[in-house]
C-alpha cells in the first residue's frame, strides 16, 4: 500500500500547485448549469422538474473534460514507463491515479451542487438524495473515464476519442443517478436506484482499474 | 550466488519491422556492457526488453536461469531503467520529484546522498522546470542512487551533460559495479569505461 499513497500524495500536490485543471471542471460546471436558466427561461417549475437531468448531464461533461490529463502527462514524459517497471502492482497504481482523480475532480463537482441545486429551484427534500447520488456515480465516472483514458493514449485527438468511447458507459450511471432524484420528487423510495448506483460502482471498483492497467501496458509497445 | 542476467536467441519486431534476430548476451557480477551501432539497430529496443517494458517477439531474458517474464514483479525490483525521457514533473521540486520515485521501491532510500552524488543538492528545493537540460539528467540519474539495485538499465545517459558529470557518472558507475552491480548502457560518443564488453548491434550478422 505504500506505493498507492506515494502515488495518491504525488497527484494531489501536482493538482494543488497546477490548480487551474481542477478549478476549470468545477468553472465549467457551474457555467454550463447557469446557461440553462438563461437559455430557458426563468420559469420555478419547469427549472425544478429538469434540474436533476441538467445536473446530472453536466456533472458526466465536466468529468469527462479532465480525462485526458488522467494519464497523459505521464504518458508524454516517461513517468508511465517506471510505472510499469517498478515493485508495486500496477493495477494498484492506476487505482491510486483514479482515487486521486475523484479528489480532485468529483469531490469539488459535489461540493458545487447544492448551490446549483439551488439555483435551479430543486425542492429541498430532494437534496440529500441528489448528493447522495453524486456521491455514488461520480466515483464510477472516474473509474469508467480511466478504462477509456489509458485506452487513447499515443492516439491523436485522443480528448475526442475518449468522449466517444466513455460516454456510452456513462449512460446507466446517468439513468439511475437521474432517477434516484426524480423518485424522491414523484414521493416514491429513491433506495432502488441508489442500490443500483451502488452495484454499478461495486462492479466497476475491480474491473476498471483491471482494463485500465491491460490498456496501459499495450501503450508501452 | 554469483548473479547472472543473460539473453538468448532474442527477436525484437517492433510495428512489423524486424529490429534485430539471434541476439544474446550474458552478463555477470560487476560487469558492463555497452551497446554500440547507429540510429535504427535496436538499441533501445534491447534496453526496453530488458528492463520488461516490451517482449522479445522469441527468445527468453534471464536472470539466474529464470525468465524475467515468469516474475515481473521481482525483476522490477532488480532494475533501474533511465530512458529519453527524465520522468520528472515541472511542478515539483526537485527533491520532490526524487523522493517520490524512490518512495516507490521498497529498499531505504537515500535522497541526499543521491542529490549530492550528482552534484545537484542546491538546485533541490528549486521546481523542476527551473533546471536547465543537464541538469535535468542529472536529477534523473540520482534516481539511480537513491535506492539500491543491482542492474542499472541506461538509454544514452550522457545526453545533455557536461564534462565533469560525465566524469562524475563514470565513478558512480566504477563504484557500481565495484560493489557488484551490473551495468548496461547505450552510448554514442566516448565513456570512460574499464574492462567493459561492446555490443554492436549495426555490425552483428
Amino acid at each position: 500500500m505504500n506505493g498507492f499513497r506515494t502515488i495518491l500524495v504525488r497527484d494531489l500536490r501536482l493538482a494543488l500547485r497546477q490548480g487551474t485543471d481542477a478549478a476549470m471542471v468545477v468553472a465549467f460546471f457551474i457555467i454550463a448549469i447557469v446557461l440553462f436558466p438563461l437559455g430557458l427561461g426563468p420559469e420555478p417549475k419547469l427549472l425544478a422538474r429538469i434540474a436533476p437531468g441538467l445536473i446530472g448531464v453536466t456533472a458526466l461533461l465536466s468529468a469527462m473534460l479532465s480525462l485526458e490529463r488522467l494519464f497523459q502527462q505521464d504518458y508524454e514524459d516517461g513517468s508511465l514507463e517506471l510505472f510499469l517497471i517498478n515493485p508495486n502492482p500496477l493495477a494498484l497504481q492506476v487505482c491510486a491515479k483514479i482515487a486521486a482523480h475523484w479528489l480532485t475532480t468529483g469531490l469539488p463537482l459535489i461540493a458545487a451542487t447544492p448551490v446549483l441545486a439551488v439555483l435551479l429551484n430543486l425542492p429541498t427534500e430532494a437534496m440529500p438524495v441528489l448528493l447522495l447520488a453524486m456521491l455514488l456515480a461520480t466515483p464510477s465516472l472516474s473509474l469508467l473515464g480511466a478504462v477509456g483514458a489509458s485506452l487513447t493514449l499515443g492516439a491523436r485527438r485522443g480528448g475526442v476519442l475518449i468522449s466517444l468511447l466513455v460516454l456510452p458507459l456513462y449512460i446507466p450511471v446517468l439513468i439511475f443517478a437521474v432517477s434516484a432524484v426524480d423518485a424522491v420528487l414523484l414521493g416514491q423510495s429513491a433506495r432502488p436506484h441508489l442500490l443500483l448506483l451502488g452495484a454499478i460502482l461495486a462492479a466497476a471498483l475491480p474491473l476498471c482499474p483491471l482494463a485500465a492497467t491491460a490498456a496501459l501496458r499495450q501503450s508501452a509497445d | 550466488m554469483t548473479d547472472r542476467f543473460a539473453g538468448s536467441n532474442l527477436t525484437c519486431v517492433r510495428g512489423g519491422r524486424l529490429v534485430f534476430k539471434n541476439l544474446a548476451f550474458a552478463l555477470e557480477k560487476g560487469e558492463a556492457l555497452v551497446l554500440r551501432g547507429a540510429n535504427g539497430t535496436g538499441k533501445s529496443s534491447l534496453l526496453r526488453l530488458m528492463a520488461g517494458l516490451i517482449s522479445p517477439a522469441e527468445g527468453t531474458i534471464t536472470w539466474n536461469d529464470t525468465s524475467i517474464a515468469s516474475d515481473p514483479q521481482t525483476h522490477a525490483e532488480r532494475i533501474h531503467y533511465l530512458g529519453h525521457k527524465n520522468a520528472l514533473k515541472s511542478a515539483l521540486t526537485a527533491r520532490e520529484n526524487l523522493t517520490f520515485w524512490a518512495g516507490l521501491h521498497s529498499t531505504g532510500a537515500t535522497v541526499g546522498d543521491a542529490l549530492d552524488a550528482l552534484d545537484i543538492n542546491r538546485l533541490a528545493d528549486l521546481p523542476a522546470r527551473l533546471l536547465s537540460s543537464g541538469e535535468t539528467r542529472r536529477l534523473a540519474l540520482a534516481r539511480l542512487i537513491a535506492n539500491k539495485t543491482p542492474l542499472w538499465l541506461m538509454d544514452e545517459p550522457t545526453v545533455g551533460l557536461d564534462q565533469e558529470s560525465v566524469e562524475r557518472l563514470a565513478n558512480l558507475v566504477s563504484h557500481h559495479r565495484t560493489r557488484g552491480g551490473m551495468v548496461v548502457m547505450s552510448i554514442h560518443g566516448n565513456f570512460p569505461l574499464e574492462n567493459s564488453r561492446t555490443l554492436d548491434l549495426a555490425t552483428r550478422s
